[in-house]
Order: C-alpha cells, then sequence, then structure tokens
C-alpha cells in the first residue's frame, strides 16, 4: 500500500514570544518543526505500513528549507520524501496550494491513500486536505482518528463534535487526521542517519507543468487587504485581595454588563 | 462578472435539526445586507427541507433553497459538495457564510475549489466595503498575534467558515415569512464512494461542548494535581459551562485532551472564558483569545493572561474558585 502524507513546514509556537510594546511576534531565531497535527498524519502512515507493509511518501510544499522537515519525516521512518518548491508557486493561498500538491500526488504511481494534518497550525484553515481530495477526484474524510484497511476499502473513525462516525470509503481516499489519533514515534538512529544522506527530489513548475493562472499569487482567489495588531483591552480591571471581595465585586461587575 | 445580489448562510442540518450556528449567521447576513443592499437567503440540502425554512425565515431570510434528495438525509461530502456547489454555480450569489464545525470545514474548502471561490477561515469578524463591493473578513493569524483582514476581489462568491458564538443571534420574530425556492441537483451521477455505517452520539456530557458553550472554565498547571479539578468543575456545573484545560495539564494527564483549549486543541469563543492557574502560553491564548469576556485568575501578577483578560484576579485559584461557585450559587437562590 502506498501511503503519501503531505506535511507542512511551521514556526515552533511554543518558542515564538510576544513583544509586549509592539504587540508583534519574536520570529526571529524560531525553530521550525513539521506542523504538529501533521506528525499525526504520519504515524497513522507508519502504522498502517507496520500492519500492511508498503511505501510512505511525505510531500511538502513551502521554501527551499522545508526540506528539513521531510528530513524529519524521513528520520521517523518515511521511505521517500518530495519537495514541492518554486518561486513561481509563492504567495498561494490554500486554492492555489491544493492545486499545486495535488499535481505533485498526481506524479506519484499507484497511491491508496493521502494523509494530512487536521489543519496546520500557523493558518489554521483546514482547507488543503479537502482541496486536494477534490482535485485528484478522490473521496475525503475529515477530522479522523483511525484507518483500517479492509479489503479495496477503508473504515474510517472520524470525530464529530459529539461523538464519532465510522465511515467505509473506497480506495482511493484522502484522510485528514486529528491529534488524538496517536503520538509520533521517536526516530531510530539508523534512519536519522540515512535521512541526513537522503536525496529528496524538488518539483517545481518544470517538473509538475501546471496551468499557470492557477498557482502562485495569481491562482489565489483571497488577498490579505491589511494587517494589523489586535485590539488593545482597554477596560481591563485588575482585582486583588480578599477572595470573597474580590469575587463580589466581580459578580456585580459581570451583572452590570448583562452578561451573567 | 453578473452575479445575483445575495448572501447565502449555509443552513447546517444534522437529523433534520438546524445547527446553532446558522441563526448566528443569518443574525451577521441581515446587518451585511442592510450594508450591502443584497438578499438574504439560505441554502439547506436535506431529506425534507419544507420543515426548516420557518425556522430560517425567523432569523432574516428571505429565501431558502430546499435541495431535498434522499442522498441528502445526512451529511456526505461527494454529495453535499456537488448540490452546494451547482446551486452556486447557477445562482451565482455574492457571499455564501458557512458554519466552522466539522461539517462547515469539510463542505466549505471543497465547494471552494469546485466553484473556484475564495475561502476565509474562521472569520471573527465580518464587514462589507460598499465602494468596492467587497466582503471585509477577518481572522487571527500566527496564533492570533497578528490579524489580518482577507479579501477576494476577482472571484465569485467569497465564501468565509465562522465558528460557534462569534456572532449573536437576532431572532426577528416567530412568524416571518420568506420563500421557499426547491431546487433539485441530480446526484446520479455522483460516485458513491464512502458510506457512512455507523454515527454515535457520546453520553451528552456537556463539559466537553467547547465548542457551543457559553461559558468555559478551564484549568491550568496551577491548579496543581488532578483531582484539584474538582474545583474546575464545581464552579463549571454552577455556570452551566463546559471545562477547558491547557496543554500541559493535558499532556500531564491530569485531564482528557476532548478539554484541551488552544492551538493544538480546541479554538474557542465563548461569552466567558475564565482561565484559572493558566499563565497564558501563546499556544494557549490563540485557543481562546477572541472569546466576548475573558475572566483571568493567577497567582502570578505577570502572568500574560492578564494581558488579555477584562478581569483579573490576582490571588490562590484554590480560594477564589470555589468562593465564585459560592456566589454564583447564592446569586441564583
Amino acid at each position: 500500500m502506498n501511503i503519501v502524507v503531505c506535511i507542512k513546514q511551521v514556526p515552533d509556537s511554543d518558542k515564538v514570544t510576544i513583544d509586549r510594546e509592539t504587540n508583534r511576534l519574536n520570529r526571529a531565531g524560531v525553530p521550525s518543526i513539521i506542523n504538529p497535527f501533521d506528525e499525526n498524519a504520519l504515524e497513522m502512515a507508519l502504522q498502517l505500513k507496520d500492519e500492511h507493509g508498503g511505501k510512505i511518501i511525505v510531500v511538502s510544499m513551502g521554501p527551499p528549507q522545508a526540506e528539513e522537515a521531510l528530513r524529519t519525516a524521513l528520520a521517523h521512518g518515511a521511505d521517500e520524501a518530495i519537495l514541492v518548491s518554486d518561486r513561481k508557486f509563492g504567495g498561494a493561498d490554500t486554492w492555489a496550494t491544493s492545486y499545486t500538491i495535488s499535481l505533485a500526488i498526481k506524479k506519484i504511481e499507484d497511491v491508496d491513500l493521502v494523509l494530512f494534518g487536521k489543519q496546520a497550525i500557523d493558518g489554521d484553515t483546514a482547507q488543503v486536505g479537502p482541496g486536494v481530495a477534490h482535485f485528484l477526484d478522490i473521496p475525503m474524510i475529515t477530522y479522523a482518528k483511525g484507518v483500517e484497511v479492509t479489503g479495496d476499502t477503508f473504515k474510517i473513525d472520524k470525530v464529530t463534535e459529539d461523538g464519532y462516525e465510522i465511515w467505509d470509503v473506497d480506495k482511493p481516499a484522502a484522510v485528514t487526521v486529528v491529534k488524538e489519533a496517536n503520538e509520533l514515534r521517536m526516530p531510530s538512529l539508523k534512519k536519522k542517519m540515512a535521512a541526513k544522506k537522503a536525496e529528496i527530489p524538488c518539483w517545481g513548475f518544470d517538473e509538475l507543468n501546471p496551468i499557470e493562472e492557477n498557482i502562485g499569487l495569481a491562482g489565489s482567489p483571497t488577498k490579505v487587504s491589511k494587517i494589523f495588531a489586535p485590539p488593545v483591552k482597554l477596560n481591563k480591571e485588575i482585582l486583588s485581595g480578599e477572595p470573597s471581595e474580590m469575587i463580589a465585586e466581580l459578580i456585580h461587575k459581570l451583572k452590570e454588563q448583562h452578561v451573567l | 462578472m453578473s452575479t445575483t445580489k445575495e448572501l447565502w448562510v449555509y443552513a447546517e442540518q444534522r437529523e433534520g435539526k438546524l445547527a446553532g450556528v446558522v441563526q448566528e449567521l443569518l443574525s451577521e447576513g441581515q446587518i451585511l445586507c442592510e450594508k450591502s443592499g443584497y438578499t438574504l437567503a439560505a441554502v439547506l440540502p436535506s431529506a425534507n427541507g419544507a420543515e426548516l425554512c420557518q425556522e430560517l425565515y425567523n432569523f432574516g431570510a428571505k429565501k431558502v433553497y430546499t435541495i431535498d434528495d434522499p442522498k441528502l438525509a445526512d451529511y456526505q461530502n461527494d454529495y453535499y459538495s456537488r448540490a452546494v456547489a451547482q446551486l452556486i454555480s447557477e445562482k451565482t450569489p455574492e457571499i455564501v457564510l458557512y458554519g466552522a464545525t466539522t461539517i462547515g470545514r469539510s463542505l466549505a474548502p471543497t465547494v471552494a475549489v469546485m466553484v473556484n471561490a475564495g475561502l476565509t477561515a474562521d472569520c471573527t469578524e465580518l464587514d462589507f466595503d460598499v465602494e468596492a463591493g467587497n466582503l471585509l473578513q477577518t481572522r487571527p493569524a500566527f496564533g492570533g498575534n497578528i490579524m489580518a483582514t482577507i479579501i477576494c476581489p476577482d472571484h465569485r462568491p467569497q465564501m468565509s467558515t465562522v465558528r460557534s458564538n462569534v456572532f449573536k443571534k437576532t431572532k426577528l420574530s416567530d412568524s416571518e415569512s420568506g420563500e421557499q425556492i426547491e431546487y433539485s441537483v441530480d446526484l446520479s451521477g455522483v460516485p458513491e464512494r464512502m458510506r457512512r455505517l455507523e454515527s454515535v452520539h457520546e453520553a451528552d456530557d456537556n463539559s466537553i461542548d467547547l465548542n457551543a458553550a457559553q461559558f468555559i472554565v478551564s484549568g491550568g498547571r496551577g491548579v496543581g494535581k488532578p483531582e484539584n479539578f474538582k474545583v474546575i468543575y464545581d464552579l463549571a456545573a454552577e455556570l452551566g459551562a463546559a471545562v477547558g484545560a491547557s496543554r500541559a495539564t493535558v499532556d500531564a494527564g491530569w485531564i482528557s485532551h476532548h478539554h484541551q483549549v488552544g492551538q493544538t486543541g480546541k479554538t474557542v469563543c465563548p461569552v466567558i472564558y475564565i482561565a484559572c492557574g493558566i499563565s497564558g502560553a501563546i499556544q494557549h491564548l490563540a485557543g481562546m483569545q477572541s472569546s466576548d469576556m475573558i475572566i483571568a485568575v493567577n497567582k502570578d501578577p505577570d502572568a500574560p493572561i492578564f494581558d488579555i483578560a477584562d478581569f483579573g484576579l490576582i490571588g490562590d485559584l484554590h480560594e477564589i474558585v470555589p468562593e465564585f461557585k459560592k456566589q454564583i450559587a447564592a446569586a441564583k437562590a
């Protein structure tokens, strides 16, 4: 069984701090990591491979340094990695990104399953998985916590707001994976060493041969019109002292504002 | 680009019941339609849409496009996306809003690529630029430290997803009138590639329904040990609130991951979020800072949570939280 896992390199938000003066992110020196939810997608692929054999191909679209995230994925046990990168792909929103990644996956032979994390922690859109699935014309289940192979189909356990659903889905399929599915295994030393030396092909414009108006900025229906710091809370009140007095004052204020 | 001057709300239903977020989206739609002059409409794929139209009219929909088909009784991504995309292509609305539910977050991105529309996720504010005719979609980015306003100048429709509780519900009356427009989509050509075998609603544990909760009481490392979460649960029960938790407490095994709020947990926006013993790591703030009101309880006056709190209570949560519960109970009596 061949499984493609799409991963994204994101800044490690735990290490990001806020500049209290400017209310901006201090991103200098912040390490990049594999999007945490993509780790769950990778582990799901590894478990399926443990059970059924096959090959895991990790795909990442991003600037050249995204190669690092791919090497990390190889160290954790992925078999092959492909970097999707080209200056012409830059500025892509989720529409253009979905299109571009789908072209890369189409070049990979005999794919049975395409896995994604449920969303990326930098953009939080959760849009690329469903977008890619549509461009590949394969069925898609979001928010999966378990995938089993049952003959020609997958049995997928999907998380909902108040419970879960079990779906039977034809191969090939696309699935986005939630955190509670699993925890990514540690990389082995041997694989770590191999990952350092692994050759990672880079597929750009010439390799993917996209329709030009579908990629990069031009292929992105959404545009950022402005960016601003979040509004500062103006009527902030800090209370201290006796708990009973603090709470009495708080409840009084909440009633005044009609929120209680 | 010729379009119909309509703003649509995707009327999400499960088992014949509309999702609460639909009323919120229609209410915001009323405001946007007043600014834009567009007509507010709802699009309702289901097995029997007629039953739900009145509720949609009551929240301001002037038209409801019903798409009835036995295949649309329950959400199935292929059928639903085909139905909604076909209706959009034919009627060409200016704007389509979806709830950012597990369903909305599957349907909207699929439809967006099908109809070549722009889609902005999890907007916290919507406005209309009358001059340019664009929807202004504001959302947090990079963990909420930056707000970005997104526009979609050259593609229609403009589509957004919005989480529960972001917009307030405004019901016009119990007997508004509107027009039901029955639309049929031929789904026989859509291959049946996925089948729902089972749908399970777990015991109705309100304490974990963080997305729909009006109030959330959350505990962090300051709670100290797993059994101390009782004070958090007690206050939550008194308020009818859901229980949230920081990643540290979930990672430590004090409480289940269902409760985790933050970048790798749930993103919530209740009316009141009460953060107890949570210092306010950026990854936690990303999940709750769009709450209407934030009350923080912490021993450390320098804790970053106080930067975003409306009310900061400096002190020991083990004294303050039980006191809070006691006085709420007394106020109700």
